[in-house]
């Protein structure tokens, strides 16, 4: 009896979370969770929700000159697809406790990241097959792996968002295989594109597990299931063999088959650069901020007035 | 002009609307005001798009030429185009684009509402397809135009200056060729009767905004007679740079 009075309710909450936790169990939004659970999830779910809404910038840079109609509506509906994974992610993020206005706040104020990725330009049309292959490429062996993260409205929109993904792949791949394919100009577009993209996309698994602090908490915690280095290192293994067979080179002279264990090691990756794109020094860090901060203040008019509508109803019923 | 290049002709004035109409709406990716209006406009895009595509498809074999709907967007210039001028127009703010489609679109769910009864089967087929489309399209611009209407003083105010500058591109969509006299017994509509139905139901959803009909008597024209203004020929300069740079290169 005395022990039930003494303990702190959050004792015995936190003994219920972590035998969730231990049960591979899901965290719904209406359990109670450790404050900094919370917090490192809502700050990864925003992040990933501005990241595909970034990411519409650089496709969107080549919408107008598609060059048929059907490379028009593949790409259209593809980024169509990102902005919906983007809608998607900010409602599950919501379930937080914060919502879109003030995740794009923070966002504005550059106190909420995204995917640095989207920091690089897309310079010619082979870019655009680059990044659905290699950028979405990278994106979906991450997705997979947080399908079975342990908060629930979060893992849940992996699952739907993957089932979306491997088009997006495919489409970027099938790119790259028609222009391998085309005359020499086409080819060197292509080899361009891959040289400029490769590395960037093997940075997007973040830093080595070594130098990487946080990760440790995150697996503990189940919100993150594998770590930087195993991700990359099954991307990797799995793209290499692809660009071979459209004959693309992988622009690392130190890259190496090991036979025994069937997969690749590559040279060192360029730390230096990830961390000055991260830190605001991309070639495209302030364009695509300017560009998310002037069309969001030239949207102000629409949602004023239709929260002015809004009211006006509410009043009139 | 035999009736089967008055109908290739004819049909290239809708998918040329079409293709352009979805071009400039393409523009709005990753600029709408909210994220669902992003999506919302690069979906009317894409509607258009195929709509441009299968027009394109069925107006081919009519012209009896070998060219493809590749060849027919990205290989025609500016003196080529025969859509109606209001496709062209810039976008302006969200209030103009959304002029743009509701009154286009009115038009469209006449057109196509009148070639769905045709006796001519893929003029038939056409109207049929297109229809269920050009009708949320007409359902998603007239409901913005409506809240914004009666939203703010700037939102009213701005769509107000919408419906006068747009305005200007309406009678266009009424001027016939002799396409439309060879084809007369197979579209199933008579222009002066339709320019009645459309006013009618433009005056009135005007109405229930809060404004009445422009004055203004000035009109520009000549979409299908391949006199276009100055606006499409950068559109098509960008559509078709990469065609136009490579011209052997296949995408
Ligand atoms: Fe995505
Ligand atoms: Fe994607």
């Amino acid at each position: 009896m005395e022990d039930i009075l003494t303990t702190p309710i959050s004792q015995t909450a936190l003994a219920h979370f972590e035998a969730r936790l231990q049960n591979d169990e899901k965290i719904e939004p209406k359990d109670w969770m450790p404050e900094a659970y919370r917090k490192t999830v809502l700050r990864q779910m925003m992040q990933h929700a501005h990241s595909e809404v970034i990411g519409m910038q650089p496709e969107g840079n080549w919408v107008l000159r598609a060059p048929s109609l059907r490379a028009k509506k593949i790409l259209l509906a593809k980024i169509q697809d990102e902005g919906g994974h983007g809608l998607y992610l900010y409602s599950a993020a919501e379930t937080l406790g914060m919502d879109r206005t003030e995740m794009i706040q923070l966002l504005h104020e550059q106190k909420a990241k995204y995917s640095s990725i989207f920091n690089y330009p897309a310079l010619t049309w082979a870019d655009i097959g680059a990044i659905g292959w290699l950028v979405d490429g990278a994106a979906i062996v991450n997705q997979v792996s947080l399908q079975r993260t342990s908060y629930g409205p979060y893992a849940r929109a992996m699952v739907r968002i993957c089932k979306e993904e491997s088009f997006h792949q495919r489409q970027g791949y099938e790119i790259m295989a028609t222009m391998m394919k085309g005359t020499p100009e086409q080819q060197a577009m292509a080899q361009d594109a891959m040289n400029r993209w490769w590395w960037p996309s093997l940075m997007m698994f973040g830093p080595h597990d070594a130098d990487s602090p946080h990760t440790e908490q995150s697996m503990e915690w189940k919100i993150k299931r594998e770590s930087n280095d195993r991700l990359r290192q099954k991307f990797i293994d799995k793209t290499i063999d692809q660009a071979y067979v459209i004959g693309l080179t992988i622009p690392d002279k130190d890259l190496k088959f090991n036979e025994e264990t069937k997969s690749y090691s590559i040279g060192p990756i360029n730390w230096d650069e990830f961390w000055s794109v991260v830190k605001g020094n991309g070639p495209c860090n302030k364009q695509r901020m300017t560009h998310h901060i002037k069309y969001h203040e030239e949207g102000r008019w629409v949602r004023e007035a239709l929260e002015a509508f809004a009211k006006k109803q509410i009043e009139m019923n | 002009m035999t009736t089967d290049q008055a109908r290739y002709q004819y049909l290239l004035r809708f998918a040329d609307t079409s293709l352009v109409m979805a071009q400039r709406l393409a523009e709005w990716c990753s600029r709408g005001p909210i994220l669902e209006e992003d999506l919302a406009l690069t979906n009317i895009s894409l509607d258009y798009f195929g709509q441009a595509e299968a027009f394109y498809n069925t107006a081919i074999p009519f012209g009896g030429k070998q060219e493809t709907a590749d060849d027919l967007a990205f290989r025609r210039s500016e003196r080529e185009y025969f859509n109606f001028l209001i496709a062209e127009a810039d976008n302006g703010d969200y209030a103009r684009t959304m002029m743009k489609i509701y009154l286009l679109s009115v038009y469209l769910e006449k057109i196509y509402t009148a070639l769905s009864t045709s006796s001519q089967p893929e003029l038939n087929m056409l109207g049929v397809k297109s229809l269920k489309e050009i009708m949320y399209h007409k359902r998603h611009s007239s409901a913005w135009l409506f809240r914004l209407a009666h939203g703010t003083a700037e939102s009213a105010s701005r769509v107000q200056q919408a419906l006068q500058d747009v305005w200007s591109y309406t009678d266009d969509l009424f001027s016939t060729d002799v396409c439309d006299e060879l084809l007369s017994g197979e579209l199933n509509y008579e222009i002066t009767a339709m320019k009645h139905v459309w006013l009618a139901e433009v005056e009135e959803f005007m109405k229930q905004c809060g404004f009445v009909l422009p004055q203004t008597t000035y009109q520009i024209q000549g979409g299908i007679k391949q006199m276009h203004t100055e606006a499409l020929g950068h559109v098509l300069c960008e559509m078709q740079y990469l065609q136009r740079a490579y011209p052997n290169a296949k995408w």
